[in-house]
């Protein structure tokens, strides 16, 4: 019940802000929504917590097909519909005094993302997966092109034909192996024990993992992503890159993996080699960076990439720490766009060159900052630092590849890269001299104070008591990893 | 068999009305009266009530498809004239003969839905065509219209002449023009006359329905009738086309699929890679959707080319999904008065509903979930993948169906994200057919969430 609560309150607010012609009212409401949701998510982590029947929903849905809505809240799942479910209120939050043109259109194309990615972290149906998978993009791509930068129409195109061309190849391989499931069904279930040949596993592999390498994004499939972030609406990117590209990872983790364990073994080293490859790069570039946006979003791919190579190294450090981390580099990233956003609207300009000496004339963002960017960074203490520990000790002990120390080091290179962008745009923008622009400069207000303490909150409450994240993700990864155990079977 | 005749007979009716009735009104609510009719005596007739016992064995067959089709025919028609009838008066004087000449291709398509023998068949392309042409050059001032007409029958006529010369062939080859009767192995081998005959046909159904390379006319054709009969063409006919296509190949020529499916195989990628390309270049709307119309015949093709049970129900479902969504977007067509894609700029702003409508729409025919576009396609990839080594032709479906993607959007982007330079007024749209297209998106939506509504009446 809850689960289908999760997708039916986004679902049902969203169409109803349709209607509601106040724009102030719709804020309201869709800041209320959110919070619902929050409320929903939170009661099944804690009332509902050991009870099954209250996890999960089931109906009957295209029978024809055997296909049904089967939705189901697991360990992994809660860790990510709890994120998606703390994003909205405090993106909502930070961006309550940006006004929008139609601004109930906004907010209701929010939310129906909301219920469109919280369909992808629940369903445990293929179809209903992929129905879901599409209904996030589809408000994404009105959200990113009417209420876009200068830029948008083009850029937003490109995001979403390559999005779209990703999941149609990961739509035939969902057929591929339902036709070759025991009973003809869509249910997980019987993808698992889908009866595939070793080279019938290598296409599934390619055409479901392109679709999910595009959605993280992994190099060299990351084109559309410095772009899109760049022209959308903060808000928008907030949501995009803080919770929707999570829909990436997790896909592999419940869909490819499990699914198709050998040829994920086979591939695993070019996979890691990728990811490792495009951490390098996107911090590398991240450096040269003078536009903010930018910057963050450069990181961000940095940061997938470590998460992509630790899943590939299939041990359950590595498995966890990239469970907790989508969570924890959720709430960083949004911590960082809530900045980008109070610094843009203020001073026009993301340009970190025309910035400096803030932290004279806002203290208290910067003291929110510099917490949220040494998050970014995995410093101890910090939310993100038992995630990052727990991928690198998995990938340097990874069973199933023999370049895993050469991996742990390239991956550990982009660690301290990172460092380096990340105090380096403090430096610039918030310490040195002001000039005319930054001069005049005045510190957060109210709302937006109350959102980044919010991340701040959860960044050192994660950073210092991580257990109860991972207690969430133990059981899934354990799951996973006997799925997607190969070495019985390569012994055959 | 109830459709058949009362279509004819309201036909002829449809004809007199013109000169016993005075007055636009009267003519066309009696047409609309007609094809609701028509509608109701389908579904009695689902119902196992026949009005009319005739004996037909041996030429047509009411089967459980056949009936079905029928039924989305008439009830397809039916919206459409809801929400393009009044247009259709606009075209010239002659308005109760444009629906005599409606309700005699509705004739046609009860028999080349049924037809269990080439004859009948033949006769039923026949009667769907020969109104057609007429429909294209109505517009009679109209240099485009007279050339699209004259162009639309000789092309038209030539391939009639291919198609008798096919069944000429096969009932030399086997003395009969039944399809159970075509439809078997003799001493192991097929007669040459047979594979030529078979060739010939399959040529002849592909002109009709616009499979490339057997397509040059449809842009021409689409783009010089009047935009209402477009509507009509690119939609209900092209479909009776299809369902005859699959029945014939499946009833008639379904033993000797190894000899014919390369070739339909070679038909389907060309006509996807033709219709979507080009649609990619065209400035008009009008003629970017008679490209799609190509487009979408290249995924239908993928029934005929699989020619599985998946695949018969997924063209009904295809079918269906793509004539209600072009019928939505012919009508909101008409209704501009610039053709070309900055036209629509804007065009949200103006006029929210029939933008968000057309949205639905767009969205169906590009494949996007949630709409009947997308069911339609999964049924099609899945019965081409059910045979497992057509990969190659599913992936290259899928690249050019993110390619169609480009040419739906644009119309998307100029309605929602770029403004307006000319002076926006108003378009003359009344409340019903704002409601009409309400009712058409919606079921759009309600095919596209549960398709079983559907395909259940294929069954029980």
């Amino acid at each position: 019940m809850i689960a289908l609560l999760l997708i039916l309150v986004p679902l049902v607010t969203g169409f109803a802000t349709f209607f509601l012609k106040n724009d102030r009212t719709a804020r309201a409401w869709a800041l209320f929504a959110s919070v619902a949701t929050l409320a929903v998510v939170i009661t099944g982590l804690t009332i509902c917590k050991n009870d099954a029947s209250c996890l999960s929903y089931s109906a009957n849905w295209m029978s024809l097909l055997n296909s049904s809505f089967t939705v189901k809240l697991d360990g992994m799942g809660q860790l990510l519909c709890l994120l998606n479910a703390v994003a909205y209120p405090i993106v909502m939050l930070a961006t309550w005094k940006t006004s929008y043109k139609k601004a109930h259109n906004f907010y209701a194309l929010m939310l129906l993302a909301q219920a469109g990615m919280m369909g992808v972290f629940l369903a445990m149906d293929a179809l209903l997966f992929y129905f879901a998978w599409e209904l996030a993009l589809i408000p994404m791509y009105f959200l990113c092109s009417q209420w876009g930068g200068e830029k948008r129409i083009a850029v937003t195109f490109k995001f979403f034909v390559y999005t779209f061309l990703g999941s149609l190849l990961m739509l035939i391989g969902i057929l591929f192996v339902y036709s070759h499931t025991p009973l003809q069904s869509f249910s997980i279930e019987q993808f698992y024990n889908a009866k595939l040949t070793v080279g019938e596993e290598q296409i599934v592999f390619w055409l479901m993992f392109v679709a999910f390498a595009i959605k993280m994004p992994i190099f060299p499939f990351h084109t559309w992503q410095p772009d899109t972030y760049e022209q959308s609406p903060t808000a928008t990117t907030m949501i995009l890159s803080g919770v929707m590209v999570k829909m990436g990872v997790f896909a592999l983790l419940r869909w490819l993996l499990p699914v198709v364990p050998i040829a994920a073994f086979q591939w695993g080293d070019v996979v890691t080699s990728m990811a490792v490859i495009g951490m390098i790069y996107a911090s590398l570039i991240a450096i040269r960076q003078d536009d903010l946006k930018r910057l963050v979003a450069y990181s961000s791919i940095a940061h997938i990439g470590l998460m992509a190579a630790a899943i590939f190294s299939e041990n359950n450090s590595s498995v966890q720490g990239a469970m907790i981390q989508m969570f924890n580099h959720g709430i960083n990233i949004i911590g960082l766009w809530i900045v980008v956003e109070i610094i843009e609207r203020q001073f026009g300009t993301r340009k970190i060159s025309d910035l400096g000496g803030l932290a004279q004339k806002a203290p208290a963002m910067a003291i929110l900052l510099v917490i949220v960017a040494l998050a970014n960074i995995a410093l101890p203490l910090t939310n993100a630092f038992p995630g990052e520990f727990l991928m690198f000790n998995g990938i340097f002990n990874s069973g199933v590849t023999q370049y895993s120390k050469l991996f742990t080091v390239l991956a550990g290179l982009s660690i301290i890269l990172s460092a380096v962008y990340t105090l380096n745009m403090i430096r610039k923008v918030f310490y040195g001299n002001t000039n005319e622009l930054t001069a005049s400069a005045v510190d957060i207000s109210l709302n937006e104070k109350i959102a980044l303490a919010i991340i701040v909150g959860i960044i050192c409450w994660f950073g210092i008591c991580p257990q109860s994240l991972l207690n969430l993700a133990n059981d899934t990864s354990n799951f996973i990893l006997e799925k997607a155990n190969v070495l019985p079977l390569l012994k055959k | 068999m109830n459709v058949l005749i009362i279509s004819a007979v309201w036909g002829v009716l449809m004809m007199f009305s013109g000169v016993l009735l005075k007055g636009k009104a009267p003519i066309r609510i009696l047409a609309i009266a007609g094809m609701l009719a028509l509608v109701l005596v389908n579904v009695l007739e689902m119902q196992g009530i026949k009005i009319f016992h005739i004996q037909t064995e041996g030429l047509m067959k009411y089967d459980r498809p056949a009936l079905l089709f029928i039924g989305i025919a008439t009830v397809t028609t039916f919206l459409y004239l809801l929400l393009s009838a009044r247009d259709m008066e606009k075209v010239g004087a002659y308005n109760s003969e444009y629906f005599a000449l409606i309700f005699f291709i509705i004739c046609g398509i009860d028999l080349t839905s049924s037809f269990q023998s080439l004859l009948i068949l033949f006769l039923g392309i026949e009667i769907i065509s020969i109104p057609l042409y007429i429909l294209t050059g109505s517009d009679k001032r109209n240099l485009k219209s007279n050339e699209a007409s004259l162009k639309y029958f000789l092309m038209g006529s030539f391939s009639t002449g291919l198609m008798l010369m096919g069944i000429a062939l096969i009932y030399g080859a086997r003395a009969s023009f039944d399809l159970s009767a075509i439809n078997t192995v003799v001493d192991g081998k097929t007669s040459v006359l047979l594979t030529a005959g078979m060739l010939l046909l399959m040529f002849s159904m592909a002109f009709k329905a616009s499979v490339a390379p057997f397509h040059f006319w449809t842009p021409d054709v689409y783009d010089g009738a009047p935009t209402v009969f477009t509507s009509f063409m690119a939609t209900v006919v092209k479909a009776a086309v299809f369902i005859a296509f699959i029945r014939l190949f499946s009833d008639a020529f379904g033993k000797f699929q190894p000899q014919w499916q390369m070739i339909a195989g070679i038909l389907t990628v060309a006509t996807l890679f033709i219709g979507n390309i080009t649609a990619v270049f065209q400035q008009s709307v009008k003629r970017m959707l008679a490209y799609s119309s190509i487009a979408q015949a290249g995924f239908m093709m993928f029934a005929v080319y699989s020619m599985s049970a998946e695949g018969r129900e997924g063209l009904i479902l295809y079918v269906t999904a793509y004539s209600l969504a072009t019928i939505g977007i012919f009508a909101v067509l008409i209704k501009m008065q610039d053709y070309t894609f900055d036209g629509f700029n804007g065009f949200a702003k103006r006029q929210p509903l029939l933008a968000a409508t057309t949205t639905i729409f767009l969205l169906s025919l590009a494949g996007i979930p949630l709409t009947a576009g997308f069911i339609a396609k999964f049924y099609m990839l899945k019965a081409a993948l059910a045979g497992g080594q057509h990969l190659w032709l599913v992936i290259f479906a899928v690249l050019m169906a993110a390619v169609s993607v480009y040419y739906y959007f644009r119309v998307i982007q100029a309605m929602y994200f770029r403004d307006s330079e000319t002076d926006a007024h108003e378009l003359p749209v009344s409340l019903s057919f704002k409601w009409t297209l309400v009712v058409l998106a919606g079921l759009v939506i309600v095919l596209g969430v549960f398709p079983d509504i559907l395909l259940s009446w294929y069954y029980f």
